[in-house]
């Protein structure tokens, strides 16, 4: 077995991200799924700053995944709290019943 | 050698655990599954030697964002059946374009020469923490701020956006103090005069 190279935490990453591509595809009706597939979208880039600095000896990169993982917190706890009061004025969290702005 | 083993199976579990959070039916199972994901990932990110982040990812996501999510879920009378319709109906689709970016991107990252002999590693002496802090709060102390700045305004908009605290407040009701009449208020009665001392 060979070493570990850049290119493994890269195929990784893009595994990660294809998976939550996929996911957003396929949950397009479930709203909590729509999050948690954006949360592994994130994990995804993380991942690949991370590899990148480590074998670019560059600590600049995590400062970067600081500030995602920062961000995505803020967005998750936004994301749920709009969802909470959507349901409770809709009583649903279909993303097909949330047409009213539809032309 | 032996960490190549480990990084193979954290990233089988890695990807076994992304591959149920979209494809299992129950939404609190879902982020069981990303709690397994953010796990394996924060393992693999020991392996490259960012200790901070890896324990700050446990410690927030998979204590306090899961957490929230599954607060959300388990709160939430929702039911699922519904959201599950049109599933088969995407799945190839979503396959497709999923397996067309995975294929893309891993010509890319296993044939680009620039990537393919990445430069020495370089260890230092000081710890990952150290390293971070020392870069964090000299060259990015601004954006530092600003992230701190991000976070309470995201406290402020959840509390805002949840709260039911405008339906216990007390308001007036002008339609109501104006058609008030004289015997809402006042109720004459007749009682004997005390006597005099």
């Amino acid at each position: 077995m060979e070493p570990l190279v850049l290119s493994d935490f890269l195929t990784l990453g893009a595994g990660l991200f294809c998976i939550s591509v996929a996911g957003i595809f396929l949950n397009r009706k479930n709203l909590i799924i729509l999050l948690m597939c954006i949360e592994l979208m994130l994990l995804a880039v993380n991942m690949n700053f991370i590899a990148f600095s480590h074998f670019n000896g560059d600590i600049q990169g995590q400062v970067f995944v600081f500030f995602i993982l920062t961000v995505a917190a803020a967005e998750s706890a936004i994301g749920l709290a709009i969802l909470v009061v959507l349901f409770r004025n809709r009583q649903t969290i279909n993303v097909e019943d949330l047409n009213s702005m539809k032309g | 050698m032996t960490t190549t083993l480990i990084f193979y199976f954290f990233a089988a579990t890695l990807i076994f655990a992304a591959f149920r959070v979209i494809t299992v039916r129950n939404p609190v199972h879902a982020a069981l599954f990303l709690v397994l994901t953010f796990f394996s990932s924060a393992a693999i990110w020991l392996l490259l030697q960012a200790e901070f982040l890896a324990i700050a990812l446990v410690l927030v996501y998979v204590g306090a964002v899961m957490v929230l999510f599954l607060f959300v879920v388990m709160m939430l009378d929702i039911n699922f059946a519904p959201l599950r319709e049109g599933f088969a109906k995407h799945l190839p689709v979503g396959l497709t374009v999923g397996f067309l970016i995975l294929i893309e991107m891993v010509m890319v990252v296993t044939h680009w020469k620039g990537l393919a002999n990445p430069s020495t590693v370089v260890t230092t002496e000081m710890s990952n923490t150290k390293m971070l802090g020392q870069v964090l709060y000299t060259v990015y102390a601004y954006p530092f701020e600003i992230a701190a700045a991000i976070l309470l305004v995201a406290m402020i908009a959840a509390i805002a956006l949840t709260s039911r605290l405008h339906n216990r407040a007390k308001y007036q009701k002008p339609e109501q103090q104006v058609v008030v009449r004289r015997e809402d208020r006042i109720r004459l009665i007749s009682m004997p005069a005390e006597p005099k001392d």
